[in-house]
């Protein structure tokens, strides 16, 4: 390969990225939870498989009236007075059973799948339109940003959960047609959008005040004056001086992004039954504490390990990218 | 100041025309969210629903409906669809519990917040620190719902020190009040306390090594004093913007998730019921008040700014 231009770098000329990615590195703690983060989306991602060749059931199939043998013994997987059997800890209901006989683990798959998905399409529009909001509402200033604006500020205003519920609620029931193409209401992409929508104004304004103060900088001008327009300063000039913190709210949003879909979901007005999603398993739980407690115990475990594992990497990811942060330990 | 008034009060009658416009569209635009079926009963006949739309007015216009219904929540008239109930009474019998969750949590949670974020800042890098950030993380990644049945199945249910959700009067009944309140206050304020400690801990780191704390250190002010009146003054600021808005939210109903769990019977549960059964009424009203509530503490935070800080003027 010929030695282009920009491999052309003097001697400890390392990218911000390389130095970022390096400090990452030497943060044990954030990799740690990075990786379980990780393994819990391997694993959710693997739910058919599980399904099929370990608990040899699906997420909906219901056994409530069989019978299961555990070391030996044999239980009903729901008993008579409907009280479902807690955690075998062996490959058929390794988490135990629901009121309907269903494989929790099963279940508990399944709905990270759902859970993390939306998460993800709901980050990655949140993300998108952010940005592109910001650097369109910054760089043009004037009309643009005023209109834009005063909408974020009108999305401010509405509480994210009331709004989320309202979209949720009426979505859900009638699904939604864009003319190209139509959703139906029990589709993951209502939460998906509805959650990524909501979360836009809370990443554009933060970005839109960088982007405002990036356009008086000399390499902008410089630019313009070598006959750029404005398409290529936003997305070439701007848009690379930017990145480092989209990168930062990329977690924040995921972790806020399955959080709102909890919530959501638990009120009834996020991902539809009997779609499994770790909300919907937590709400079905939480009235059967009493006798069931792995109902809501075992999804309430394993969003919130999801939760803070994102968390904690994300914080680890703003002190490798914000070098600022970390010599401000000691004083 | 009059004219920073002035210019609030212009953006406040703004946005709440804008609020109330989108959340009239939002109910409008759902094909099977005819009112006049809901008003009339899933049976009715079709000539008894034609005749409640005419009625009520749905078979005119959406910018008319529109009107008549802003007409009726200006004059105080307005009635749900399903319970035909006046929604300004129903919000006014609801409020006291939704402000006492609201007042007494924002009390814990700043705080707390504030006490944790100062403790974490002070001894930086070691274990109190450290055990603080672990507590923050686990209480911002941990869904309120959760929190909340988890709490009521252990106090009210396991042990029985508590009630069982629900709401009590604090005229009728102080204590009965405070019992019923305490842990929907605790499981609300987790989550800000976790989020308010962290971003006052690197707000504080950031504040420290300033030159002007340097100065104050040198001229050999006490390290209380300065971490009060230099520091701390300082890096409050943008806990006080995130306060403002976090417990208008509160107040206007958006502690839909707390008030849920504990059946506390405020705003945001009514807010929650009225969106389950499609009914636009109270759900207009109700943004409208939360939205009122956050425009309105926005401004008061912007003036508590100025206090803060006498480098920032107010302006529109």
């Amino acid at each position: 390969m010929p030695l282009g231009v920009g491999e052309v770098q003097g001697e400890g000329g390392v990218g911000p990225y390389k130095l970022a990615l390096r400090r990452l590195r030497r943060n044990k703690t954030a990799l740690a939870f990075g990786g379980i983060f990780v393994l819990i989306v391997v694993l959710c991602l693997c739910a058919p498989l599980y399904a099929k060749h370990v608990a040899h059931t699906t997420p909906s199939a219901n056994h409530i009236t069989d019978t299961i043998k555990v070391r030996g013994k044999t239980r009903d997987v729901v008993s008579p007075d409907g009280v479902p059997t807690g955690p075998t800890w062996t490959g058929k209901f390794f988490f135990g059973a629901d009121t309907n006989g269903r494989d929790v683990a099963v279940r508990l798959l399944y709905g990270g799948r759902n859970s993390l998905e939306v998460g993800f399409i709901a980050t990655f529009i949140t993300c998108l339109f952010a940005t592109i909001i910001s650097l369109l509402a910054g760089y043009f200033r004037g009309v643009t940003d005023g209109i834009l604006s005063r909408v974020m500020d009108l999305i401010w205003a509405f509480p994210v959960v009331i709004l989320g519920i309202a979209l949720g609620t009426s979505l859900a029931l009638g699904g939604l047609d864009l003319g190209l193409f139509t959703v139906s209401g029990n589709s993951l992409w209502i939460p998906a959008l509805i959650i990524g929508f909501v979360y836009i104004p809370y990443m554009a304004k933060p970005l839109r005040g960088q982007v405002l103060g990036l356009r008086e900088k000399e390499f902008v001008e410089a630019s313009r004056s070598q006959g750029a327009g404005n398409l290529r300063i936003m997305f070439r000039e701007i848009l690379p001086n930017i990145a480092s913190s989209v990168i930062v709210f990329i977690p924040l949003m995921l972790a806020n992004a399955i959080l709102l879909e909890a919530a959501l979901s638990y009120l009834g007005a996020g991902i539809q039954p009997p779609n499994p999603s770790w909300g919907n398993l937590i709400g079905d739980g939480l009235s059967l504490i009493p006798s069931a407690m792995h109902l809501t115990l075992i999804p309430g475990a394993m969003l919130v390990l999801a939760v803070l594992s994102i968390n904690i990497f994300g914080d680890g990811v703003r002190d490798a990218l914000d070098p600022r942060a970390e010599i401000r330990i000691e004083h | 100041m009059a004219r920073f008034i002035v210019r609030r009060l212009l953006a406040m009658v703004a946005v709440l025309f804008a609020i109330s416009v989108l959340t009239f569209l939002i109910f409008q635009v759902i094909p099977n969210g005819d009112p006049a079926v809901r008003l009339g009963g899933r049976n009715s006949t079709p000539q008894t629903r034609a005749a409640i739309a005419k009625d009520w007015g749905f078979d005119k216009p959406i910018w008319q409906q529109y009107g008549i219904t802003m007409g009726k929540i200006l004059d105080g008239s307005v009635v749900s669809y399903s319970q035909q109930i006046n929604v300004e009474d129903e919000i006014k019998r609801d409020l006291p519990a939704t402000l006492s969750l609201a007042i007494g949590a924002g009390i814990i949670w700043l705080g707390f917040g504030i006490l944790f974020g100062v403790i974490s800042a002070m001894k930086a890098g070691k274990f109190t620190d450290t055990s603080l950030t672990v507590l923050s993380f686990i209480g911002v990644s941990t869904p309120v719902f959760l929190l909340g049945g988890l709490v009521l199945w252990l106090f009210a249910y396991k042990t029985q020190i508590l009630p069982a959700g629900g709401y009590v009067k604090l005229t009728q009944d102080p204590w009965g009040w405070f019992t019923h309140l305490i842990a929907p206050w605790l499981v609300l304020s987790v989550l800000f306390i976790g989020f308010y400690s962290r971003v006052l801990r690197s707000n504080i780191l950031d504040t420290i090594n300033e030159d002007y704390v340097r100065t104050a250190r040198a001229k050999g002010l006490s390290e209380r004093r300065v971490m009060i009146h230099h520091v701390l003054r300082n890096s409050l600021i943008p806990v006080v913007s995130l306060f403002g808005l976090d417990f208008a939210a509160v107040i206007g109903g958006g502690a839909i998730l707390t008030e849920s769990v504990f059946n506390l019977q405020g705003v945001g549960q009514y807010a929650y019921m009225s969106i389950r059964q499609l009914d636009v009424p109270p759900v207009l009203v109700i943004t409208m008040f939360t939205a009122f509530f956050v425009v309105l503490l926005s401004a008061v935070v912007d003036i508590i700014y100025a206090v803060l800080d006498p480098r920032i003027r107010l302006s529109g």
